[in-house]
């Protein structure tokens, strides 16, 4: 499993000689470097599926723990059913985050990434597309299953879209604390200390959203706020999480 | 006296405030003072093992 | 326009030299202040005609909640100046700043809930105020378990330098979700600080406890400053004179 990486890893470095040759413009090169890293991550993540099916998993364990905890009268669960796939959503996505930079910080992809001359910062938003595209989406296409069995049946097209929303933003402040985290060990508690405080407004709009949309209301101002998040992330996240890597591998 | 301290009723509740805000202040004296004091003690043995001025490690 | 001031300020032995010399001036000007403010506030002050004595609390909490935020600002932008300009003396006060910092944000955090007894009847209310001291706090100790977890102190200034600047970009975003949060839940908080309706007699103690605090901190600061350039200083000839003086 742990050559895995190391395998693919030069389908990618010879990268910048390549665009050298071509000579095409300075923005083209880190956009195509971007799209086969992220090309090269999903393909990776293909070959262990076992754990991309983990953060699924516990994100349905632990929304399955309310009925048993609570009750399992619908009624009552409905009213609960936006807070619990949010925390459920957000406690799987941290617990996705420790896999993100992992490998490729192990076995030193990272830092071919950061010597390439390429932008680093195209490259890890490129790598949490790709982390967005195995965790946050799945996440988002089964919360309507997770909402139907709190009992809820309505807006479910407004779980989706908001979930899928906030998960980009999660990923986005997420790859800032897993840059900051990297060469640490043992930083699963540290990682979740420094992501959780700053996910709180996603918490805070993405279920508001989601409660709007169950409710059968106009859910579009707090899922525009949230977008607006995820476009700040995403000009801004990469950029502090390649300063982050380069801080990690001095 | 007894009036003040008893603030109407109320020193249930001012005086825990009071006391809570000014034991921090005094522990951020402490700790700081601490903090000097130890970087001073640990420059010093440093100091201590070299054999002139000017050849920092 | 001279900047040889700022390039002063980033070396070790002048900084170090400036904040012994300046310390004590603060921390006297520090405690004269908080004698004043507190006779001010404590006996001088009339009793709310609502709260009655109860207001008295502001004048520990509203000066501690400002030092949780005053901290946190000072700490990213010196923080931002380490990372810019590779200054290792700003690096030292952003280091300097999260005990204190995160001490403060505790107080405000315990005088807002005793204040609350009063004004809730409960230890606890959702108060957009006190949410986003409590969510400051756990920024404060993020940035700290950050700098713990690094040994090397370079990359522990720099990776927890980071974070700080992170965090001060996200303050005013967790801020006023945490207000539109709270104002989809519950009738607007009848706690209202620093309303301009405040009778001078209330006021003036008030702003001379800020200040006062806030000069508690530059002398906070500047002890802990020597100590944490003392730190990372490996040039032998001055921190022997140093020590010496």
């Amino acid at each position: 499993m742990g050559s895995a990486p190391s395998a693919a890893a030069p389908s990618v470095t010879p990268q910048p000689d390549a665009a050298r040759e071509s000579g095409t413009a300075r923005g083209a090169p880190a956009l195509t470097a971007a799209g086969l890293v992220l090309l090269r991550d999903l393909t990776l993540a293909f070959r262990r599926r076992g754990e991309l099916l983990q953060p699924l998993a516990f994100f349905a364990i632990v929304t399955t723990l309310f009925p048993l905890a609570v009750s399992p009268e619908l009624s009552r669960l409905r009213e609960i059913a936006p807070g619990v796939l949010w925390v459920a959503a957000l406690l799987a996505a941290l617990l996705a985050l420790e896999f993100l930079f992992r490998d490729d910080a192990h076995d030193g992809t990272l830092e071919q990434y950061s010597l390439s001359g390429q932008s680093l910062a195209w490259l890890l938003l490129a790598k949490t597309a790709a982390h967005w595209l195995l965790t946050g989406l799945p996440l988002a296409l089964i919360a309507p299953f997770a909402a139907e069995s709190l009992g809820v049946s309505t807006g479910l097209a407004g779980v989706v879209a908001s979930v899928a929303v906030g998960t980009v933003c999660l990923s986005l402040i997420g790859s800032i604390s897993a840059a900051l985290t990297l060469g640490i060990r043992r930083s699963g508690v540290l990682l979740s200390l420094l992501t959780l405080p700053l996910s709180l407004p996603v918490l805070i709009f993405g279920a508001r959203a989601t409660e709007l949309a169950i409710r059968g209301l106009p859910y579009t101002a707090p899922l525009e706020l949230l977008a607006a998040l995820a476009v700040l992330g995403v000009t801004l996240a990469p950029l502090a999480a390649a300063a982050a890597v380069r801080i990690s591998l001095e | 006296m007894r009036q003040f301290l008893d603030m109407g009723g109320y020193a249930a509740y001012v005086w825990p405030a009071y006391a809570v805000t000014l034991a921090i202040v005094a522990l951020n004296i402490i700790w700081a003072r601490r903090l000097l004091a130890q970087a001073r003690t640990a420059a010093r043995r440093r100091l201590g093992g070299e054999t002139g001025p000017g050849d920092g490690a | 326009m001279s900047w040889t001031w700022f390039h002063r300020l980033g070396s070790p032995p002048y900084v170090y030299g400036l904040a012994r010399r300046l310390t004590p001036w603060f921390a006297w000007g520090a405690g004269l202040l908080l004698l004043c403010g507190l006779y001010g506030g404590l006996v001088l002050a009339p009793p709310d005609y609502r709260q009655g004595n109860d207001f008295r609390i502001i004048y520990v909490h509203a000066p501690s909640a400002w030092m949780s935020l005053m901290v946190y600002t000072t700490m990213a932008v010196a923080a931002a100046v380490g990372l810019i300009w590779r200054m290792k003396v700003a690096h030292a006060v952003a280091a300097s700043c999260a005990t204190i910092g995160a001490s403060f944000t505790f107080a405000a955090l315990v005088t807002g809930s005793l204040w609350g007894v009063r004004m809730w009847g409960t230890w606890w209310e959702w108060d957009p105020r006190l949410t986003s001291e409590l969510i400051l706090l756990f920024l404060y100790l993020g940035y700290m378990g950050l700098r713990a977890a690094i040994e090397d102190t370079q990359r522990a200034d720099r990776a927890s330098g980071l974070l700080a600047v992170v965090g001060v970009v996200n303050v005013p975003i967790i801020h006023y979700s945490v207000v539109w949060w709270n104002s989809l839940h519950q009738a607007p908080s009848v706690m209202r600080l620093g309303k301009p309706t405040m009778p001078p007699a209330m006021l003036l103690p008030l702003l001379i406890m800020l200040a006062g605090f806030t000069l508690l901190f530059a002398a906070l600061l500047l002890v802990r400053l020597r100590g944490e350039i003392l730190n990372r200083e490996r040039t032998a000839a001055w921190i022997r004179e140093a020590l010496e003086a």
